[in-house]
This record gives structure tokens, C-alpha cells and sequence, in this order.
């Protein structure tokens, strides 16, 4: 008999995780974390609390002590392939995400690796490009992109892959007013559980439904946004105001 | 910051832009091919390429200014390799032009050096200023140039103007601080500057890795569209390269 599996309801379990870097710096300190489906949470510290270290074990890129689990599926080497499909990361800089001569070549790369048929693969990128309003801009050279044009193409090869959790490195920094906004109303419309990580009090408040507060690579607070946001001593004491 | 693209009018609208990238590859290298390896006294062989070359760059509308600046590039390495050889007394004949003496079989060389090395260059600057460069690569591929090969190329592209930003604004914060001195005390800035730039295309290297690494990326880069040669492809390919050994071949009857 058939077993048909439950969706699970936890999608990021993370359980005593701990890592240095090579040089012996100490980057993660025993973090626990749950993140239910569909949920949006936020990340908060300062630079070097270790939040983007935090995102990149979520896909196996780094690896430390302790439990990752991605939709109940460990995060280790023989389960990379599928981990990598459930989680995309959109990393800060757009110029390290977009590294192909052509958008559209970009936006393909995931669901290429996802040994799609070109069909499919076409119809990932028009649906990712329109998602994120760039159609349009398939053979434009990235270099040639806004810094704003370049941020949602990113997000879009992503999207491309369709992954269940999405993990936002600092999706405004560095944008101005107006690309912000609409940035965080694009953001807002994706239907993932999402992790953004940002020093950005407005936009957590805006999209998250959960904020966790870093600090020198341990979790020193988790809670909603509003109540976080209002606490000045908290927000002062791990330099975010 | 504006940069002239390795590419730049490959987005025209023309016959020549049109065609295949492979076609054009074939086309322009029988070209090269058949130039560099006719004899220096065919001269009537060199008319037939260089007419080849202007006949294209006319149908491509790529301005032929454009097309003579780019050549430049190479003149300096003309003029210091081939410009001395007529000079040079290596017996044979001989002209007095006042005080200096020319060698005919030197002249010789350095039109045969200067020939060839114009007509292949601008054989290159064509092919590159009437291909997107994604497309030249994809072409390379099909006709199985290696992975690496057009992988490097590709990056290479994406990233070198990046890079030059880089420099150029390390340059700019160098200068607003006064920058200037005796020539070692420059020298160890720019030491430091290209070691800063190398770590730093480094990092970028490492970041750009991660990032195909999270997308799936597991060291081999499938292939997506094929593009197709059509009729108007094979017959651009084969008039000119046929052109073009044709008049290499002439010139063993005569």
C-alpha cells in the first residue's frame, strides 16, 4: 500500500547549530531555530552576527555542528540535489548572482540544473521574468541592468526553480526609496516561507510575521516584529538603531 | 561607469548580423587562413581578402571608422616587430635613400607582416562587432570548441568591466587623497593596488561560486537551445570562404 506523505508543517528545523570559520573565528554558537511553512521571518543583527553564514547552511554550502533539516529532509551530501531545489538563496550583491552573459541564460541556470526540458525551462523564465516585472529583458547583459534591475533579476533565477523556502540576503540594501518600496511589495507577493535577513526595521515590520534577533552568532530574541521594533534598549543593545 | 563593449554594434540590424554565429566563424577564418598563408608577392590574392573584409563590413553597416580604430591596436605591435627588418642589411637587394639603405626582401616582410596582420584582425574585429557575444560562444559550443573553453569567455565577459570599475575606483579614492610622489614610492601603491584588486576578484570569484552552487550547479552546465543553420547561413558560409580559396589557389596557377 501507497503511503502518500504529509506535507510537514515545520520548513527550516535548525538544532544546536554550531560553526567556525576556518581561520577559528567562531560564526554560529549553538543556534536553534523552527520555521513553520509560509511563514515570513526576519533576521536582524549587526554585520557579523552571523546571519548570512546562518543562510548559507540552509542549503549546505556550509556545513557546521549540529541538525539542519530542510522540510524534514537533513541537510548533508547525499541530499544536496533535492535540499538545493527547496531552498533558493538571493544573495546581496546582484553581481555575484547573475554571472551569465545574457538575463535569460541567468534565470535558466536553476532549472537547467534541475534537468528540466527546454519547454519547461522556457516557461520557468517567462514565469519569473513576468513575475518579478522584467519581460522583456531576456537578452540584455546583466552589466548593463539598474543596480534595481539587477536585484529583481536575481530574484527571479531564483523563483525560476520554484523553491519552497527563500532565503533573502539584504534584499534593499543599497536600493533607493522608490526601488525599495516596490521591492518590498514584490517580496510581500511571493508565496514561500521566507527568511529575509536585514537591518531594515520598516521592511520587517512590513512583511514578517516573526522577527529573530542575532548577536555574535547566537539568537538573543525571537517575536513579533511589532513588539521587537518598539523595544529601543533590545534594538540598541545589538546596534540596530 | 560607460565601457566600449567587446561586442558593441553586434545588436545592428543587418545581413551579416543575421546570420548564424558558425557561419560567420567559418566565413571569416577561411579568410584568415587563406591570408596568412599566401606568398607576400600575390598581391592580387590580398586585393581579393581585403575586398572580402570591405565588402562584409559594408553589408554589416558597422562604420568603417570603427572598424580602423580597433585595428590600431595592433599597429604598435607592427611597427616594433616589422618595422626595422627593411633596415636591416641582409644582402640582396638594395635601395640608397640618402643616408639609409632599404632592403627589398625587407620591404617584402613588412608588407606581408603588416598585410596579414590587418586583414586577420579585422576578420576578428567583424566577426565579434556583428555577434552578440552569448551567441558567439553558443556557436563555439556547437562546433564543439571546448566547455572550458567558452565557459572562461563567458565569465570573462560578464565580469571584466566589473572589474575595470573596480580599478577605476580605487584609482579615483587614490587620487582624491593627494596621491602622488617619487616614482618607487608610486610604484609600491601600485603594487598594492593590483594585489588589493586580484584579492578582491577573488572574493568575487568565491561569491559568484556560491551562488551557482546554491542553484544547483554541480560542475556541469547543461545545454538549453540548440540554434539552427538555414539556407541563407550556408550560402553566406560558402561564398566566402570559397571566395577566399579561390584566390588562394589562384595564386599556385599563376
Amino acid at each position: 500500500m501507497d503511503v502518500i506523505p504529509i506535507a510537514p508543517q515545520v520548513a527550516i528545523r535548525i538544532v544546536d547549530l554550531s560553526y567556525s570559520y576556518p581561520d577559528g573565528r567562531r560564526a554560529l554558537n549553538s543556534v536553534n531555530l523552527v520555521v513553520h511553512r509560509d511563514e515570513t521571518v526576519g533576521i536582524m543583527g549587526p554585520n557579523g552576527a552571523g546571519k548570512s553564514t546562518l543562510a548559507l547552511h540552509l542549503n549546505g554550502i556550509l556545513s557546521g555542528q549540529g541538525l539542519v533539516e530542510i522540510m524534514g529532509l537533513e541537510v548533508k551530501k547525499k541530499n544536496l540535489r533535492e535540499v538545493r531545489n527547496m531552498v533558493g538563496l538571493v544573495f546581496q550583491d546582484p553581481d555575484d548572482q547573475l554571472f551569465s552573459p545574457t538575463v535569460k541564460e541567468d534565470v535558466a541556470f536553476g532549472p537547467l540544473n534541475q534537468r528540466l526540458s527546454p519547454e519547461q525551462v522556457d516557461h520557468a523564465v517567462s514565469r519569473a521574468l513576468a513575475w518579478v516585472g522584467m519581460e522583456g529583458f531576456e537578452d540584455r547583459s546583466p552589466f548593463h541592468l539598474s543596480f534595481g534591475e539587477k536585484k529583481r533579476v536575481s530574484l527571479a533565477t531564483v523563483l525560476s526553480m520554484h523553491p519552497e523556502i527563500m532565503v533573502l540576503d539584504e534584499p534593499v540594501s543599497n536600493m533607493d526609496p522608490r526601488g525599495r518600496r516596490e521591492f518590498i511589495e514584490l517580496i510581500d507577493t511571493l508565496e514561500a516561507t521566507k527568511l529575509v535577513i536585514t537591518h531594515d526595521l520598516a521592511m520587517t515590520r512590513e512583511v514578517c510575521d516573526r522577527v529573530v534577533v542575532m548577536d555574535k552568532g547566537e539568537i538573543v530574541t525571537d517575536g513579533r516584529p511589532e513588539d521587537i521594533c518598539s523595544d529601543r534598549l533590545l534594538l540598541e543593545r545589538h546596534g540596530l538603531i | 561607469m560607460k565601457h566600449d563593449f567587446i561586442d558593441r554594434y553586434s545588436k545592428l540590424e543587418s545581413p551579416v548580423h543575421a546570420r548564424d554565429a558558425r557561419a560567420k566563424t567559418v566565413a571569416l577564418f577561411a579568410i584568415v587562413i587563406a591570408c596568412v598563408t599566401t606568398p607576400p608577392r600575390a598581391w592580387f590574392a590580398f586585393c581579393i581578402y581585403a575586398g572580402l573584409v570591405i565588402i562584409i563590413t559594408a553589408a554589416s553597416r558597422v562604420p568603417f571608422r570603427y572598424l580602423l580604430t580597433r585595428m590600431l591596436a595592433v599597429v604598435p605591435f607592427i611597427l616594433v616587430v616589422a618595422v626595422f627588418v627593411p633596415f636591416m642589411h641582409n644582402g640582396g637587394e638594395s635601395t640608397h635613400w640618402g643616408w639609409l639603405t632599404v632592403s627589398t626582401s625587407g620591404l617584402l616582410i613588412l608588407w606581408n607582416v603588416t598585410a596579414k596582420s590587418l586583414i586577420s584582425v579585422s576578420c576578428l574585429i567583424l566577426l565579434t562587432s556583428t555577434t552578440h557575444f552569448p551567441d558567439l560562444m553558443h556557436g563555439f559550443e556547437q562546433m564543439h570548441v571546448p566547455r572550458f573553453f567558452t565557459l572562461v569567455s563567458s565569465f570573462m565577459y560578464r565580469y571584466i568591466f566589473i572589474i575595470v570599475d573596480e580599478a577605476e575606483r580605487m584609482k579615483r579614492a587614490r587620487d582624491s587623497r593627494n596621491y602622488r610622489g617619487k616614482w618607487i614610492w608610486q610604484a609600491k601603491v601600485i603594487g598594492f593596488m593590483i594585489a588589493s584588486l586580484f584579492l578582491r576578484s577573488q572574493e568575487r570569484a568565491e561569491h559568484v561560486y556560491q551562488a551557482m552552487t546554491a542553484r544547483g550547479f554541480d560542475g556541469t552546465y547543461p545545454r538549453w537551445t540548440e540554434s539552427k543553420m538555414f539556407a541563407a547561413d550556408y550560402i553566406f558560409m560558402f561564398a566566402v570562404a570559397a571566395t577566399a580559396i579561390a584566390g588562394r589557389l589562384a595564386v599556385l596557377w599563376t
